[in-house]
């Protein structure tokens, strides 16, 4: 089965191809956020995809916050190796999953040098946790942040209908 | 607890549907960002090359292959070791050129494929081109020039996938001119 090194690959080169595209078309502000918006658009698809084919013989989920610890034990172990080293929520729909060594920063150098292109690379993450939920019949708003490579952190905001 | 069950053996294809999931994720994207499916063979195939030639060095690092003495021997390692290590396949290498130097990897299960249907107006689309790219991206790091195309693709209506690799020369190791 596909090694795990081969998706660290193709997610970078994705992340770069994107960039590069932007770049050879105009208007600079609009740039950062069509780039980001695309990786999480792709990031949903597959967190989707992957969700299903992950529960499907698992039983239902007792309430969100049963969800939101199965992607953060079950569902992180699976795609990065681990499990997210803290979840924290104020039990009214905002979640935040912290992982101290995230799998797909840790290439990078610990430092301020690359603090600002860290987004880039956390954008399909988000959509992937987004499009996860989605499919848990979780509707949500997800960021991440970098404070200290490469530790980051997800936010998590259940819309509730 | 029911759900703790197979965790092992699950978690190793789920990587494998994590990597053909964002693959198919990223063709899609492609095939939005360009109009024709021979632009989008390129961009696959150029995407590739920038992976093989990073893929190259992990191989290396972790595969304890030494240098390759002829195209034959390249050929063995390309379908054992390295598509075993990175895609769980193995390749049979058959229909060698009299020659010597292009050769055939028929697959039977391309992973890159499992959930993909080709729609009719991408019959142009090679699906698997990134594959090209990583193979020629990584054989030129090891100063192999080749060319590889698809022979055969089973989301084309083929019954196997089949990779043609022909070897063009070898790459002189440039050394920088102050050095002789």
């Amino acid at each position: 089965m596909a090694d795990d090194v081969l998706f660290e690959f193709l997610h970078m080169e994705i992340v770069a191809h994107v960039y590069k595209e932007q770049a050879t078309r105009d208007d600079i502000d609009k740039e950062r956020v069509t780039c980001v918006s695309t990786l999480e658009g792709m990031g949903f698809r597959v967190g989707q995809g992957l969700i299903e084919r992950f529960t499907k013989d698992c039983p239902s989920f007792k309430d969100d916050l049963d969800i939101m610890k199965f992607v953060c034990k079950d569902f992180w172990s699976t795609i990065f190796k681990k499990q997210i080293d803290n979840l924290r929520t104020n039990h009214q729909g905002t979640f935040v999953l912290q992982d101290n060594t995230f799998t797909l920063l840790t290439q990078f150098s610990i430092g301020k040098q690359y603090l600002e292109d860290a987004p880039k690379y956390l954008a399909f993450s988000c959509g992937m946790i987004r499009g996860a939920l989605s499919n848990l019949g979780l509707e949500g708003v997800v960021t991440a942040e970098v404070s200290v490579m490469p530790s980051c952190k997800f936010q998590v905001v259940i819309q509730k209908t | 607890m029911s759900r703790q069950s197979n965790r092992t053996t699950d978690s190793k294809k789920m990587n494998s549907e994590l990597f053909t999931l964002t693959y198919g994720a990223l063709v899609t994207q492609l095939c939005k960002d360009y109009e024709n499916d021979e632009e989008v063979n390129k961009q696959l195939d150029k995407m590739g090359y920038n992976i093989g030639v990073r893929l190259i060095e992990d191989f290396l690092a972790r595969s304890s292959v030494g240098r390759c003495q002829d195209f034959r021997e390249t050929a063995d390692v390309i379908a054992k070791v390295a598509f075993k290590m990175y895609l769980g396949v193995t390749p049979s290498v058959t229909n060698w050129s009299p020659a010597g130097d292009e050769f055939s990897l028929i697959l039977e299960s391309n992973p890159l494929v499992d959930f993909v249907e080709l729609p009719d107006n991408h019959s142009n689309l090679v699906y698997s081109s990134l594959l090209c790219g990583v193979l020629k991206g990584a054989l030129e790091m090891v100063q192999m020039a080749v060319d590889v195309r698809f022979a055969q693709d089973t989301l084309r209506g083929d019954s196997v996938t089949e990779i043609r690799m022909k070897f063009i020369k070898r790459i002189e190791e440039n050394v920088p001119a102050g050095d002789e």
